[in-house]
C-alpha cells in the first residue's frame, strides 16, 4: 500500500505539472483527489490495514494529499497568470491611434482681452457698467460737451437715426447715463460696441468696441489717473511696459492726455510699427471737464474725476499679431479656432 | 498744420534739432506727426554757367555745353534742351547726383561723347512753375541772375534747405493753425523770447470812406467785419522768398495779391480774402443770409446752391463770396484788376461749418473758421497784408480802414488759485513759475486774475488753466499714485457672471465665439423668408448708412449667424459650431403699430448658438439644456412651434417657462432659408432670450442632504398614437407620480413590427424615493396605477403588454 501511495504521489505530481490549462488540472485533481479518486479509493481501503500500519500509512497518505494539493495550487496560480498575460497580450492597441474627438469651442479674440481688462480693473475695484448702442445724441454728444455743429462731431463719422438719435460713437455716454444715476465715489468701466461711419478696410470697421472707464470722487488727481492706466498698461503688456502721457484735447476732459506705450518692436528708436515715433498711442483720457460734472449734477468744486477710453481692436490686434481688422468680424472658423 | 522752421525762426530763435524740437512740443501739447528735410533728396546739384553750347557733331538734336560749375575746369554735359543761350545759369547735376524720385545721375556717353552730368528741368527738381514762374516747363531751368553763382549748391539757390513740421492741432486750438501760434508755443515751451511783427504802413493816399461801406444784417454770425484798400495793383508772381515759404507750408502760389492773402492766413491764422473792389456794386458791402433758393459762382467755378442761412457777402446785387469758405468768381481778383478789398472778419463757427458741408467744399479758411476765430486778431492781419502789398510793390495802400465791429468782445478773466491747481494735478508748482508759464502763453495777469487772451477762447475755467500749467510743467514729471477716497465694491454683477457661466458653457460643448456686425438691410427679411406684416421688418433706420445692405440695425441675429455659418460652408468646414451673444435693436411702436423713434428702442441682449454637419436637433436640444443647467435655468419646456418662418415647421420647439413666456426658439432652419444663403447642409440653430433667461436663474445654491434610503426604479412602454408628442405623455406620467417621483427619463422610442400602424411605442425609465422611509410595492403600484389612468385619460396611451 505504501508503494501505492508513492505511485499516485508521482504520478499525481507528474500530471500536475503537465497540465497547461485549467482544465487539465482539474482533470489531475478529480483523478487523484476527488470522491472516486485514487487517494480516495485507498484511504477508503484503509480500514482493512492493521492497528500499527494504520497511522504509519494514514500519515503517509495525508502528504500524499498535502502534496498534491499544494502542488496543484501552485499550478493554478502560475496558469491563470499565464491566461492573463495572453490575454493582455491580445488586448494590445496601437497607442499613437487619435483620441475621440471632444472640440472645446473658443472664446473669441475680443473677448479673450475683454475679459483680461475686466480683470484687471475689477481688481482695482471697478464695476462693470452698459449702455445702449443706439443713443441720444444728448448723451453721446450734448452732454459731453459737444454741441450741434461743433467740429468735433463730424457727419462723416456719425451714424444718424435722426436728429436726436445716433448710433453711439464712443462709450462715453455711458459716463454720463452713470453719473445721472450714481453718486460719487463711482468707479466704472463700460464697454462696448461703437459705431463709426468708415468703410470697412484693413483698419477700420464701422462697427468696433471701446472700453470707457470712470473714477469720480473727492480729491481724485491726474496723478491718480497716471497711476491708474501705467498699472492698467503693465497689467495688459507685461511689466516691463513704458508709458508716456503727452496733452491732447477731448471736449469732455479737461486737463486732456494721450497714453502712449513705447513701440514693442524698436524700443523708442522709431521703426515702421510706430511710423517713426518711438511711441504707440493706446488710449485717451483726461479729468473729467467740469461742465460735464455739472451736467450731471455733480458739483465741480466738491468733487473730481477722470476717464479713458480705449479702443478695444487696436489691443487686440497687436496681441495676437492680426494684421486685418475684418478677420475679427469675418468668423472664419480657421481663425476663431486659433485663440 | 506744416510749418517750415526757418520761417518759425522769424519769431523765435530756436536751434534745437527737429528731433528735440519734435519731442518737446509733442510733450507740451503741439503733436508733430513727423518732420521732413525740404530738398534731402537732391545731392550734388549745383549752379552753373553756361560757357559755350556747341552742335553735337552725330545728333542733330543735342548740344555739347560747358558748364563753369565753380570749379578750375569747366564740366562738360550733352543735353537735348532748345532753350539755352551762353551765360545763363543753370542747375547741373554732377557726377554723381541724386534728383527726387530716387534718380541717379552718371556720367555717360551721348553719341559718342562725354557728359559728366546732367542740367536739370524744374520738374527734375521736383518743382512746378508756380514755385518758379519765371521758367518754362520743357526745357532748362534757367536762374535769375541774382539767385547765385556757380558752384552754389542748389539747394541753397532755390531754398530747398529748410526742415518742415506737421503738427496735428486739436480743434481747441485754431490759433495754433498759423506761424505765430505754433511760434508763441515754441516760445514757451522752450523758455525762448517771442518776437512778433509789427505791420506799419508808410504811405497811403485818400480814404477808404470814400471808396466802400460795410454793413452786417447778423452780428450774431458776423461778430466783425474790417476791410481795406489797395489801388494801382500790379499783378505779378511774388517774389522769391514768399514763394518758397507757402511752398514749403504745403500752399501753391499764385500772384502776389493771393499770395499775400494765404501769407498772411499762415501767419496769424486769420482767413483773408481779395475782392476786385469794380465788381462790387454800389460801393457797398453787406454780409447777410442767404434767400432762398440762391446761387454763387465759386472762385472754382462752380455754381453752387446754398442753403438757406448760409452766411454770405454781398453787394445790393448780388453775392460776392460765401462766408468763410470761398469767394465768387464775379469778384475774382485778376490781372486787369486795379483797386483791391482785403476782408479780415470773423464768422460764426457753425455756421461755416455748416454752409460747407452743404455744398461739400472744406477750404483752408473754413477748416479755421470752424473752430471759431479771435474778433481781435482781424485788424493785426489785415494791416500785415496791407503792409506786403506796399513791400512788395503790388499796389498803394488807400488810407483807413472799415471796421464793423458792433459788440467789443470782452476778455475772459480766471481766478489764479495755485493750491487748487497743484492738488487737481498732483503737483507742487509755485505761484510765480505758474504766472511765468502762462505769461508766456500770453495771459496776463490782474492782481489774482488771470486775462486770458482773445485768441485762447477755449480756455473758460479752472480746468483749463489746470492744463496749461500741467502741459508746460510736463504731464510726465506728475507723479503716478493711486487714489484713496471710500472703497468701492468692484467685481462682477450677477448678470455678468451669468454671461460668463453661459459663454464658457457654449465653449464647454464645442461652440466658437463669433462677433458679427450689427447692421442689415432690408433683402434680409427676404432672405430669411419673413412675411411683410411682421413685426420684425420694424427696424431702426440709419439716415445716412454705408450701403443698402448696412442702412438698419438688426431685429434677429438668425441672418448675422447664417452668414458666418455660410461662410464657413463655403471654406468647405466639414463641421461648424458657433455661438454669439449680441444685441436686437425693435424700435418702440407708436398707435398706429409703426416704428416710433422719438425714443429710444429696446436692446434685447440674445444668445445665439448654432451648429451643422456634426450634429441634429437634438443635439444641438442637449446643447442648450447644458447651457441652461449651467446658470441654474431650470422649470422650462420645449413647446412644438409650427409657425416660426425661418424654421422648418416639422423641427422647431420654443422654449417656453412653465407659465408660457417665451424664452427662445430651437429648430432646424428651414431648408429654403439655408439656401437662400447657399447652405447645402441642414443648420440648427436655437436663440436664447438672456434678459429672460437672467431672470430665470437661480444664483443661490443651497445643500439638499443626500437620500438614506433606496429609490424604486420600474420601466414603462406605453402605446400611443404617433402624433402624441413625448411631452404630452411625460407631463401626465407627473401628474400621476405623485411626489415621491424622483426622476422621469425618456429613453426609447419604436414604431414598426408589433406596433400596429399609426402607433409608436414609448419608453420611460421611472424612479421613486421617499426621503423618511423605503417604498413598498404597493404604494408604487398605487402610483403606477395613477399614471396609467391619466396616461390614457390626457394621451389615449396604453400600458404595452
Amino acid at each position: 500500500m505504501k508503494e501505492q501511495l508513492e505511485l499516485i504521489l508521482k504520478q499525481g505530481l507528474e500530471e500536475i505539472s503537465s497540465a497547461t490549462v485549467k482544465d487539465e488540472l482539474e482533470n489531475a485533481r478529480i483523478k487523484f483527489l476527488g470522491k472516486k479518486g485514487a487517494l480516495t479509493q485507498i484511504l477508503r481501503s484503509m480500514g482493512s490495514l492493521s492497528a500499527e500500519e494504520r497511522p504509519v500509512l494514514g500519515q503517509l497518505a495525508n502528504e500524499v494529499r498535502e502534496k498534491l494539493t499544494s502542488s496543484i495550487d501552485e499550478a493554478a496560480a502560475h496558469i491563470e497568470a499565464k491566461a492573463a498575460e495572453l490575454k493582455m497580450a491580445s488586448e494590445t492597441i496601437d497607442v499613437t491611434l487619435p483620441g475621440e474627438k471632444m472640440e472645446l469651442g473658443k472664446k473669441h479674440p475680443l473677448t479673450i482681452v475683454l475679459d483680461e481688462i475686466y480683470d484687471i480693473f475689477s481688481s482695482m475695484g471697478f464695476s462693470i457698467v452698459n449702455g445702449p448702442e443706439v443713443e441720444l445724441d444728448y448723451y453721446n454728444f450734448e452732454a459731453l460737451n459737444i454741441p450741434k455743429n461743433h467740429p468735433a462731431r463730424d457727419t462723416q463719422d456719425t451714424f444718424y437715426i435722426n436728429d436726436n438719435i445716433v448710433l453711439r460713437t464712443q462709450t462715453s455716454p455711458v459716463q454720463v447715463r452713470t453719473m445721472e444715476q450714481q453718486k460719487p465715489p463711482i468707479r466704472i468701466i463700460a464697454p462696448g460696441r461703437v459705431y463709426r461711419s468708415d468703410a470697412v478696410d484693413a483698419t477700420h470697421s464701422p462697427v468696433f468696441h471701446q472700453i470707457e472707464g470712470l473714477v469720480v470722487d473727492k480729491g481724485i488727481t491726474m496723478g491718480d489717473l497716471k497711476g491708474t492706466l501705467e498699472v492698467f498698461a503693465k497689467q495688459l503688456y507685461g511689466n516691463d511696459t513704458v508709458v508716456r502721457f503727452r496733452p491732447h484735447h477731448f471736449p469732455f476732459t479737461e486737463p486732456s492726455a494721450e497714453m502712449d506705450v513705447m513701440c514693442f518692436k524698436c524700443g523708442g528708436k522709431g521703426c515702421r510699427l510706430c511710423k517713426g515715433e518711438g511711441w504707440i498711442e493706446i488710449l485717451g483720457c483726461g479729468m473729467v471737464h467740469p461742465g460735464v460734472l455739472r451736467n450731471c449734477g455733480i458739483d465741480p468744486e466738491v468733487y473730481s474725476g477722470f476717464a479713458f477710453g480705449v479702443g478695444l481692436e487696436r489691443i487686440v490686434m497687436r496681441r495676437f499679431n492680426i494684421d486685418d481688422m475684418r478677420q475679427l468680424f469675418e468668423n472664419d472658423l480657421r481663425f476663431l479656432k486659433q485663440f | 498744420m506744416i510749418m517750415p522752421y526757418k520761417w518759425l525762426n522769424d519769431y523765435v530763435k530756436i536751434s534745437a534739432s527737429p528731433k528735440e524740437y519734435s519731442d518737446r512740443m509733442t510733450m507740451t501739447g503741439s503733436k508733430v506727426e513727423g518732420w521732413e528735410e525740404v530738398g534731402k533728396e537732391i545731392e550734388n546739384v549745383v549752379c552753373g554757367r553756361v560757357i559755350s553750347i556747341v552742335k553735337h557733331p552725330d545728333a542733330d538734336k543735342l548740344v555739347i555745353c560747358s558748364i563753369d560749375v565753380g570749379k578750375d575746369e569747366p564740366v562738360q554735359i550733352v543735353t537735348g534742351a532748345t532753350n539755352l543761350k551762353e551765360g545763363d545759369l543753370v542747375p547741373a547735376a554732377l557726377h554723381p547726383a541724386k534728383l527726387p524720385g530716387g534718380v541717379v545721375i552718371k556720367k555717360t556717353k551721348m553719341r559718342g561723347v562725354d557728359s559728366n552730368g546732367m542740367l536739370c528741368s524744374i520738374a527734375e527738381l521736383g518743382l512746378t512753375l508756380h514755385d518758379c514762374p519765371y521758367a518754362i516747363e520743357n526745357g532748362i531751368l534757367v536762374l535769375p541772375e541774382e539767385y547765385g553763382k556757380p558752384g552754389d549748391d542748389i539747394r541753397t539757390v532755390l531754398g530747398l534747405n529748410d526742415v518742415v513740421f506737421e503738427f496735428e492741432i486739436t480743434p481747441n486750438r485754431p490759433d495754433c493753425l498759423s506761424m505765430i501760434g505754433l511760434a508763441r508755443e515754441t516760445s514757451a515751451s522752450f523758455g525762448l523770447p517771442l518776437e512778433l511783427p509789427k505791420p506799419q504802413i508808410k504811405d497811403t493816399h485818400g480814404n477808404i470812406s470814400d471808396y466802400l461801406a460795410v454793413d452786417i444784417e447778423c452780428p450774431d454770425l458776423c461778430p466783425r467785419y474790417t476791410a481795406a484798400m489797395a489801388e494801382d495793383i500790379v499783378i505779378e508772381p511774388s517774389p522769391k522768398w514768399m514763394r518758397e515759404r507757402l511752398r514749403d507750408a504745403g500752399i501753391r502760389p499764385i500772384n502776389n495779391i493771393v499770395d499775400i492773402t494765404n501769407y498772411v492766413m499762415l501767419e496769424y491764422g486769420q482767413p483773408m480774402h481779395a475782392f476786385d473792389y469794380s465788381c462790387i456794386e454800389d460801393n457797398h458791402i453787406i454780409v447777410r443770409t442767404s434767400r432762398p433758393g440762391e446761387e454763387v459762382v465759386t472762385l472754382d467755378g462752380q455754381t453752387r446752391a446754398v442753403a438757406d442761412n448760409t452766411l454770405l457777402i454781398t453787394d445790393p446785387k448780388k453775392a460776392i463770396g460765401i462766408a468763410g469758405v470761398m469767394g465768387g468768381e464775379n469778384s475774382e481778383i485778376t490781372e486787369n484788376t486795379k483797386r483791391i478789398v482785403f476782408e479780415s472778419a470773423t464768422f460764426d463757427g457753425p455756421t461755416v461749418r455748416v454752409a460747407s458741408r452743404r455744398i461739400g467744399m472744406r477750404t483752408e479758411a473754413s477748416g479755421r473758421y470752424e473752430k471759431g476765430l479771435d474778433c481781435e486778431n482781424t485788424l493785426p492781419a489785415l494791416m500785415r497784408a496791407c503792409q506786403l502789398v506796399e513791400e512788395l510793390g503790388a499796389g498803394k495802400i488807400i488810407g483807413g480802414i472799415v471796421d464793423a465791429y458792433p459788440i467789443k468782445k470782452q476778455q475772459r478773466r480766471i481766478k489764479l488759485e495755485p493750491e487748487r491747481i497743484n492738488s487737481f494735478i498732483g503737483i507742487k508748482v509755485s505761484r510765480d513759475e505758474m504766472i511765468r508759464d502762462l505769461t508766456a502763453l500770453g495771459f496776463q495777469m490782474d492782481g489774482d486774475d488771470i486775462l486770458v487772451p482773445f485768441w485762447r477762447d477755449d480756455v473758460e475755467g479752472f480746468a483749463d488753466i489746470s492744463e496749461e500749467i500741467a502741459r508746460l510743467y510736463g504731464y510726465d514729471k506728475i507723479v503716478a499714485t493711486s487714489f484713496a477716497g471710500a472703497t468701492t465694491m468692484g467685481g462682477l454683477t450677477l448678470r455678468q457672471k451669468f454671461e460668463r457661466a453661459m459663454a464658457a458653457a457654449c465653449s464647454a460643448t464645442g461652440f466658437n465665439e463669433a462677433k458679427t456686425l450689427t447692421f442689415i438691410g432690408s433683402k434680409v427679411f427676404d432672405q430669411l423668408c419673413i412675411p411683410e406684416d411682421s413685426d420684425l421688418r420694424k427696424t431702426v433706420v440709419i439716415s445716412n448708412p454705408l450701403g443698402e445692405d448696412q442702412s438698419m440695425m438688426r431685429t434677429t441675429t438668425v441672418h448675422s449667424i447664417l452668414e458666418v455659418m455660410a461662410r464657413n460652408y463655403n471654406q468647405r468646414a466639414p463641421y461648424a459650431r458657433i455661438f454669439e451673444r449680441g444685441a436686437v435693436f425693435l424700435p418702440m411702436l407708436d398707435k398706429y403699430g409703426k416704428a416710433d423713434m422719438t425714443r429710444l428702442p429696446v436692446e434685447k441682449d440674445i444668445l445665439t448658438i448654432s451648429l451643422y454637419g456634426n450634429g441634429n436637433f437634438f443635439t444641438l436640444k442637449g446643447c442648450v439644456n447644458a447651457l441652461l443647467s449651467s446658470v441654474d435655468v431650470s422649470d422650462y419646456e420645449y413647446v412644438p412651434c409650427l409657425d416660426n418662418p425661418c424654421y422648418h415647421p416639422g423641427r422647431c420647439a420654443m422654449l417656453e417657462t412653465r407659465e408660457g413666456k417665451r424664452l427662445g426658439y430651437v429648430g432646424q432652419i428651414h431648408p429654403t432659408v439655408a439656401k437662400n444663403y447657399g447652405i447645402g447642409a441642414e443648420v440648427y440653430m436655437a436663440e436664447l432670450d438672456c434678459d429672460a433667461l437672467f431672470e430665470m436663474s437661480n444664483s443661490e445654491k443651497t445643500y439638499t442632504p443626500l437620500p438614506k434610503f433606496p429609490a424604486v426604479t420600474r420601466d414603462l412602454a406605453v402605446l400611443c398614437d404617433k402624433s402624441v408628442y413625448v411631452i404630452q405623455l411625460e407631463k401626465a406620467i407627473r401628474k400621476g407620480a405623485g411626489k415621491h417621483l424622483e426622476s422621469l427619463e425618456f429613453f426609447d422610442v419604436y414604431e414598426g413590427a408589433q406596433v400596429a400602424e399609426g402607433k409608436k411605442s414609448v419608453a420611460f425609465a421611472l424612479a421613486f424615493r421617499s426621503f423618511d422611509h423605503t417604498l413598498t410595492d404597493a404604494e408604487i403600484d398605487s402610483y403606477i396605477a395613477k399614471i396609467l389612468k391619466n396616461l390614457e385619460q390626457d394621451c389615449g396611451a396604453v400600458i404595452r403588454v
